[in-house]
């Protein structure tokens, strides 16, 4: 193809829109910009906490104090004004919440355009839902449905208020507040998030679900999910998040914890969608994410699916722990990075207990100017026998003004592992496109075909409702992008 | 049902066709043969709207239509189908996807609803049949890893499930066992109506054997030199291209 026929149709790229950009109208309650002890005081206080989470927020803020943002990932990300930032926004509502009726008229117009009805009647079959906006959450779906089996699924929040004793022993335990820059800032400011107990033996009856919502200008969301598997347990969880199209860069730095027992399994898949800015670049969620699950007990299992497709900048790695004997922990990623947006991402397998087994798969897709980094640790312990891991990092690449990267990390400590890693990149060929397009396929239709063929061993993996929202997604993110 | 005219195509600003001239009507069988490099498989790319050539001069109008200024997949849903002289693979993507999404693009052009996945199914299986092609082939990802003879013989299964009016074939023949060049052909002329036509572009006499054409084309340096009936490819066949080049003052 002819050079400029080629920048032509790259110039084509962006031509979907952002379609989860709307901003919804309500009245805010916030604390006005800026960051210090006062702030944080005031975050707890409005949210009632008891004082060891005072505790572990300021003990955290101190820290964070002596910390640099990490340089290392291969991002251009300009510097941040932590004073420039509303750290908590919470839509104003009357009093608690016993009904869906009591939730705002203009939330819940919210949630229906995003297609997730809060209706319980209307909802998909088998999913309870958590929304959060902004920093706090909204409501919680058949709380009474998993009570019966004794599961909490609720806003941590509500998990401070009504469970302190299992949010103090577990809260920080796989992510130390002094982890790293981003999970220290989010361990002092954080505001609400998720918080999951399957008891020991049961299976949890329905597949849960937390939605994610930046609304209020100016607002960075720092939310915090932590779940924990007991002994002979079953979860399977999802996350979906979108924000408003906003033209200033907004910050989200989120920290997820899992705790899986013996025998227990945990199934924790993504859709990330936050605003990734427009064509030229302009404005975009910046996403910092700190995501560890502890596979704690022996045989227990730990599985990340997850399809990326948002943000400006996405910062995320993704770990499993695995300590407990014949634990093993999956990972299955499909991220999408279009026009200017970037993505440092991969995962960290840590391998502790004997006979652990881990599997990286990873799916890149590049288009426009963006740049997709995958970035992986594979870590197995001296005393760590019989360990193996299998990690696969492909990359497609649409168009030749993207990039793609691969760094992967080895740290063997024991001979006895068996590691194997395997990298392929390949480029959506004009040759390809017009195959199918003289076959009566639109190039729009081809690039769906194909990238969807490409990410199918990933979406394959994620719970089946939302594959085909997964499917759809990766579509329109890379509408219009041919090379 | 085609009409080329005066046509010249050029890329990276070399001439390749050097004003090409066709007129090929309802249910006839045209072939076009000629030198390696002579342009054939430019002509076939450029009628099908492949963008990497550049049309400086000329018209090409089927069915009374306009094609140049047509996308490709809309000149696709018209009725114009290419059998590639090297088909592409698309590696994930299953070959009942693709074609059930090519079949229903096609549908959606004539107004039709989409097919359910039985009858889609069971067109699959009555094209299978016709053109012989082996179920574990239409199982895999569409061409990957296939023989070269595989290939071609999945080019005729997906001409044979979208039923063209005007069905270009480049080179079909090369690379297919004997029997298979037979079973190839045969489903060729099974499809053959009054109303549909054919080109074959071709290097041997022996696929005029089964695909018998009614014009005979030889396509020297970017211009068709000669044209006659069937008995032209014998000839062609017994003295090779030399004195086409001598008559052409090359
Ligand atoms: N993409 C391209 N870039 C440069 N030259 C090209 C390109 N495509 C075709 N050509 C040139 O155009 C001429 C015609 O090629 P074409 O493929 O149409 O020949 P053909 O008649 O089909 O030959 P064959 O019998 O070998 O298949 C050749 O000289 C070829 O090198
Ligand atoms: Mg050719």
């Amino acid at each position: 193809m002819a050079k400029e026929e080629q920048d032509k149709i790259l110039d084509e790229v962006t031509q979907s829109d952002y379609k989860y950009g709307f901003v919804t109208d309500i009245e805010n309650d916030d604390i006005g910009k800026g960051l210090s002890e006062d702030v944080i005081r005031m975050i707890s206080a409005k949210k009632n906490e008891p004082e060891f989470m005072l505790e572990f927020r300021l003990k955290a803020y101190r820290h964070w104090l002596t910390m640099k943002m990490p340089e290392w990932a291969y991002l251009k990300i300009p510097p941040i004004d932590y004073q420039d930032i509303i750290f908590y926004s919470a839509p104003k509502q009357k009093a608690k919440l016993e009904s869906m009726d009591d939730v705002d008229p203009e939330i819940r117009a919210t949630f229906d355009k995003l297609g997730i009805p809060l209706d319980e009647q209307k909802l998909l079959a088998n999913v309870a839902v958590d929304v959060v906006m902004d920093s706090s959450s909204v409501k919680t779906t058949f709380k009474q449905a998993l009570a019966e089996k004794g599961v909490i699924f609720c806003s941590f929040s509500d998990a401070v208020q009504e469970h302190p004793d299992l949010i103090q022993e577990y809260m920080g335990t796989v992510v130390p507040v002094q982890d790293n820059f981003f999970a220290a800032l989010n361990s002092a400011v954080f505001s609400d998030g998720s918080f999951v107990y399957i008891p020991k033996g049961v299976r949890c009856p329905m597949e849960l679900s937390t939605y994610f919502r930046i609304n209020a200008e100016n607002t960075g969301q720092f939310e915090r999910t932590l779940i924990v598997c007991e002994d002979d347990s079953y979860v399977s969880y999802l996350e979906g998040c979108t924000a408003p199209m906003r033209d200033e860069n907004q910050l989200h730095a989120a920290i997820v914890e899992i705790i899986v027992k013996d025998n227990a399994e945990v199934k924790y898949s993504t859709v990330q969608n936050w605003y990734p800015g427009n064509k030229e670049g302009k404005g975009g969620i910046y996403n910092f994410v700190t995501k560890r699950g502890i596979c704690q007990g022996v045989n227990s299992k730990l599985m990340w699916a997850q399809v990326e497709t948002g943000s400006a900048v996405t910062w995320k790695y993704p770990s499993t722990i695995l300590k407990g004997d014949g634990s093993s922990s999956e990972f299955y990623s499909v991220a999408v990075t279009n026009n200017h947006q970037q993505a440092d991402t991969g995962s960290k397998m840590i391998h502790i207990g004997n006979n652990t087994k881990s599997t990286i798969i990873s799916k890149g897709i590049s288009a426009g100017k963006s740049s997709n980094s995958y970035r992986g640790l594979v870590k197995v312990t001296k005393n760590c026998e019989g360990a193996r891991n299998f990690s696969q990092c492909d990359s497609l690449l649409l168009g030749d003004k993207c990039g793609a990267h691969t760094f992967p990390y080895l740290e063997i400590g024991n001979k006895s592992a068996k590691v194997e890693h395997e990298a392929t990149t390949s480029k959506i060929g004009e040759d390809q496109i017009f195959y199918c397009n003289q076959r009566g396929i639109s190039t729009e239709d081809a690039i769906g075909l194909i990238v969807n063929g490409y990410a199918k061993e990933v979406i394959n993996k994620m719970p089946m409702e939302f594959a085909v929202e997964a499917q759809k997604l990766l579509a329109i993110s890379l509408e219009g992008s041919v090379g | 049902m085609l009409s080329i005219k005066n046509l010249h195509v050029s890329i990276d600003g070399k001439e390749i066709l050097k004003g090409i001239n066709l007129e090929v009507k309802p249910g006839e069988v045209h072939a076009i043969m000629g030198p390696n490099g002579a342009g054939k498989s430019t002509l076939a790319s450029v009628l099908a709207g492949r963008d990497l050539y550049e049309v400086t001069e000329g018209e090409i109008v089927f069915q009374g239509k306009d094609v140049l200024d047509m996308a490709p997949e809309d000149r696709a849903k018209e009725g114009i189908f290419l059998g590639f002289q090297y088909p592409i693979e698309i590696p994930g993507v299953s070959t009942v996807n693709f074609m059930k999404t090519a079949v229903n693009e096609h549908r959606k052009h004539k107004g039709l609803a989409p097919l359910t996945a039985s009858d889609f199914l069971k067109l699959m299986r009555d094209k299978k049949n016709l053109v012989e092609i082996d179920s574990k082939l239409t199982n895999r990802s569409v061409n990957e890893g296939f023989s070269g003879g595989e290939k071609k013989k999945n080019e005729i299964f997906q001409m044979a499930m979208l039923e063209p009016k005007l069905a270009v074939l480049d080179e079909t023949d090369s690379g297919l066992d004997i029997d298979a060049l037979r079973v190839v052909a045969n489903g060729v002329n099974k499809l053959k109506t009054a109303e549909n036509s054919t080109i074959v572009i071709t290097h041997y006499q022996r696929l005029l054997d089964y695909i018998v054409p009614d014009v005979v084309h030889v396509l020297f340096d970017g211009r068709i030199v000669k044209t006659a009936g069937k008995e032209l490819a014998l000839e062609l066949e017994e003295k090779g291209y030399d004195w086409i080049k001598e008559e052409n003052g090359k």
